[in-house]
């Protein structure tokens, strides 16, 4: 009986978690977004970040890129569950790991702090097409583009050069090449 | 320009032309244009419920006897709140249901107003889907929408909310059109190979189960009719869940009973034992499988489910063949046809060590109880009953507990649709309105309430509806003084701690009927029940019988939580040796 487990249990086994982006194609109106994140907290299933906006004004199509992780199986679910909403016409889902994906986020730092720490700060952005949005002679706002674990690490790296407040946008994904998502 | 209606108009309008003839509803404030407009349309008649849960449970019994789906209508604020649980408990077991609500006036929306509630965010999850109609030029084609969500696919609840203001403004109405797949969903997913893989699987297995569930129901009567060819076809044994009765003739030889937690001995085991195991139109629900880990171990799986979403949610399968139970097995069934002519006997030898295997387990009789001539044990209660309607086309709903399991274990239902019971929200409550409904829709027919006193309580006052409505339900009250299953749960997990599952001062039912305006009839001791079980059946008039019952009885057998199939405890005297400990009390 020590080895007993729920009857509610799925598998005895402890499965890796991977993390997944969804690509969520929809019918831009009221309650969509509620729906599916909704269905994600109803399900128990993780929200890592979400991006949404509407691209496609005559169709009315919002796309939604959600970055979550799960085992395969619970994947998977939310893979089929999302394609059962009657707004959803699209599910895409990839893991982060994938080549054949961009994954890009955008944000928003705002550095505060004397001429030479801001310039520290500017210095360490470089990599990520750092674009200065504001400026005043005790602060920048800095806008840089960059994989999410790298905005992390920004973050933690610029705390030191006067970095005040962060704004993210959540990941958005786009295939390369020619081909897009189907 | 062509002629404009009120939106209440185009309310009844939809309704007319989606063919239904009943709504189970509540007025209030916010359906005041609706219910105006209701005298004008005489081929819809109103059920008035007593609550709007009743409503919503009324509309389930309908469904679920009748096939079409049914509609309930109720106001704003409360009105929508009360009939939540009934929108989830059709949601939990695939009940086409189409909720109409009303809601306050659009300038009112947020404002707090009187009666208002987010009816849309409380309900988006218990619905396939809902909408708030916000312009009147919507309204036709939102609810021909939602209709059309309710019952394709997996069937299920939808809601549409209308605003008061929406009820009155004026638009003209185009007639329903058949509509395109919505978003191109189709619903059959499965290839030709997927089919002959299954035959293939078929055809090897020396030791195959099938497992039917809902889907069969649900799919209609002629999946019910090749569920049975498909049987008669392969020699199989069947086994089916508890939403499934009745889609195989319960006392045919091949049918091995319920299976699962309060299953039989021979289907449990034969689903732990199998090579095979053919799924249809089930989901592999947790009260189905017990502990996953140790479920079904060396069988190839395959599972024919509508709902793609069903595949490896909970059970990884080896074949899934997404799609309407009915055409795979039409499918399935012409193709072993045509390669093997004449399987079931050819095959005979391949499975006849399995069936001997199973005989073995059936011996052991595990629906066996120790019968009393001095108390009414409930066991026997509901095999007399069965023995004195099986004639009859009788049409059983249930409450929630122990009555529930007794009337699936006892009674053998050989028709579709007969049988309605709350089996995934496992509502209290449940059976008194969804006879109400069923009576609707069967006129003629005999429909009782299998019920344990305090399911029965919680939706008593539909009595009322029935006597209004001249319906003559039977409500068979298993009447234990206990909320029984909770009883037996203390008993075995919680060292016999019966923690408020007793009800005291419980009502005299026979008392009780007659203040409803019906008949109450009360059976004490074994010797009188038969009489009055024919005096109930004979009554032209709702009844509510109590029959007094054993109070400590319990349920058996059952798979421990925790437990795997082959794990069962079989009775009181196997429950002493087998005591659920440790980490299984923790466990639902």
């Amino acid at each position: 009986m020590s080895k007993a487990r729920s009857a509610y249990s799925i598998s005895g086994k402890k499965e890796k978690f991977d993390t997944h982006i969804i690509v969520v194609w929809v019918d831009n109106e009221a309650g969509v977004l509620a729906r599916i994140a909704g269905l994600f907290s109803g399900r128990g299933y993780n929200i890592e970040s979400l991006a949404v906006a509407e691209v496609d004004k005559k169709l009315n199509i919002s796309r939604i890129t959600i970055v979550t992780t799960g085992t395969p199986q619970v994947v998977n679910q939310i893979r089929l569950q999302l394609k059962k909403l009657v707004p959803v016409h699209n599910v895409a889902d990839f893991k982060r790991e994938d080549k054949r994906v961009i994954f890009k986020e955008m944000a928003l730092l705002k550095i505060v702090g004397k001429n030479e720490k801001r310039d520290k700060a500017l210095k360490a952005c470089k990599k990520f097409n750092p674009v200065i949005l504001d400026k005043t002679n005790k602060s920048f706002v800095i806008q840089i583009t960059a994989l999410r674990r790298e905005i992390d690490k920004m973050i933690v790296d610029l705390k030191k050069f006067g970095l005040v407040s962060v704004s993210r946008t959540g990941a958005v994904a786009m295939t390369r090449g020619a081909e897009i998502f189907k | 320009m062509s002629k404009l209606y009120t939106g209440a108009e185009i309310v009844f309008k939809c309704l007319e032309d989606q063919g239904v003839d009943f709504i189970f509803g509540y007025p209030g404030g916010a359906v005041l244009p609706i219910y105006d407009e209701l005298k004008n349309h005489k081929s819809i008649k109103h059920i008035l419920a007593r609550h709007e849960q009743g409503a919503g449970h009324a509309a389930e019994g309908y469904a679920r006897s009748s096939g079409k789906p049914g509609i309930v209508l109720v106001t704003s604020g409360p009105g929508a709140t009360n009939v939540v649980t009934a929108l989830t408990d059709a949601y939990m077991d695939s009940v086409p249901l189409v909720c109409i609500s009303g809601q306050v006036p659009t300038h009112l929306i947020g404002t707090d107003a009187f009666q208002e509630c987010d009816t849309t965010g409380i309900t988006r999850p218990c619905t396939k889907h809902n909408w708030l109609v916000k312009d009147i030029k919507d309204l036709a084609k939102t609810i021909h929408k939602a209709f059309e969500v309710a019952t394709t696919g997996r069937p299920g609840p939808v809601l549409v909310d209308i605003p008061k203001d929406i009820q009155f403004n004026k638009f003209s109405y185009s007639k329903l059109k058949k509509q395109k797949k919505i978003n191109g969903k189709t619903h059959n997913f499965y290839t030709q190979t997927n089919i002959d893989e299954l035959i293939k699987l078929i055809k090897k297995s020396k030791k195959p189960i099938i497992y039917s569930g809902g889907g069969v129901i649900n799919s209609g009567l002629e999946a019910s009719k090749l569920l049975r060819e498909f049987v008669n076809a392969t020699g199989f044994p069947i086994t089916s869940t508890l939403q499934g009765l009745g889609a195989y003739p319960g006392d045919d030889s091949q049918f091995l009973g319920m299976l699962g937690m309060h299953g039989t001995y021979e289907a449990n085991n034969a689903m732990h034992g199998c090579d095979l195991m053919i799924n249809v139109g089930a989901r592999f629900d947790d009260r189905i499988t017990g502990k996953i880990d140790e479920f079904s171990p060396k069988s190839k799986k395959v599972h024919i489910d509508i709902d793609p979403s069903s595949i490896n949610k909970n059970v990884k399968v080896d074949l899934a063949i997404v799609g309407d139970v009915a055409s795979v097995l039409k499918n399935t069934i012409k193709k072993l046809k045509k390669q093997k002519p004449n399987f079931s006997n050819s095959n005979k030898s391949n499975i006849s060590k399995w069936w001997e295997q199973i005989q073995k387990w059936r011996s052991i009789n595990s629906l066996a109880y120790i019968n009393s001539e001095e108390s009414i044990k409930p066991q026997y209660a509901v095999q007399r009953l069965y023995e004195l309607t099986k004639n009859k086309d009788t049409f059983i709903t249930t409450e929630v507990g122990q009555h529930q399991m007794w009337a699936a274990q006892h009674y053998k239902f050989d028709k579709p649709n007969r049988w309605m019971t709350s089996g995934g929200l496992g509502t209290m409550g449940y059976g008194l309105p969804a006879a109400v409904g069923v009576q609707i829709a069967n006129p003629n027919k005999l429909v009782i309430d299998i019920a344990g006193e305090a399911s029965v309580l919680m939706t008593m006052q539909e009595m009322s509806t029935a006597v209004q409505y001249s319906l003559p339900i039977k409500i068979f009250i298993l009447n234990n003084e206990y909320m029984g299953m909770v009883r037996q749960w203390q008993e075995l997990l919680h060292d016999k701690n019966y923690s408020e599952s007793y009800t005291a001062a419980l009502p005299d039912f026979v008392k009780l009927a007659e203040a409803y305006g019906c008949v109450g009839i009360r059976a004490k001791t074994p010797e009188e029940l038969d009489d009055k079980i024919i005096e109930m059946i004979n009554t032209d008039r709702p009844v509510i019988f109590d029959c007094l019952v054993d109070k400590v009885e319990n349920c058996f057998p059952m798979i421990p939580s925790g437990k795997p199939h082959n794990q069962m405890l079989l009775g009181p005297k196997d429950q002493k040796e087998n005591k659920i400990t440790g980490k299984g009390k923790t466990l639902v």
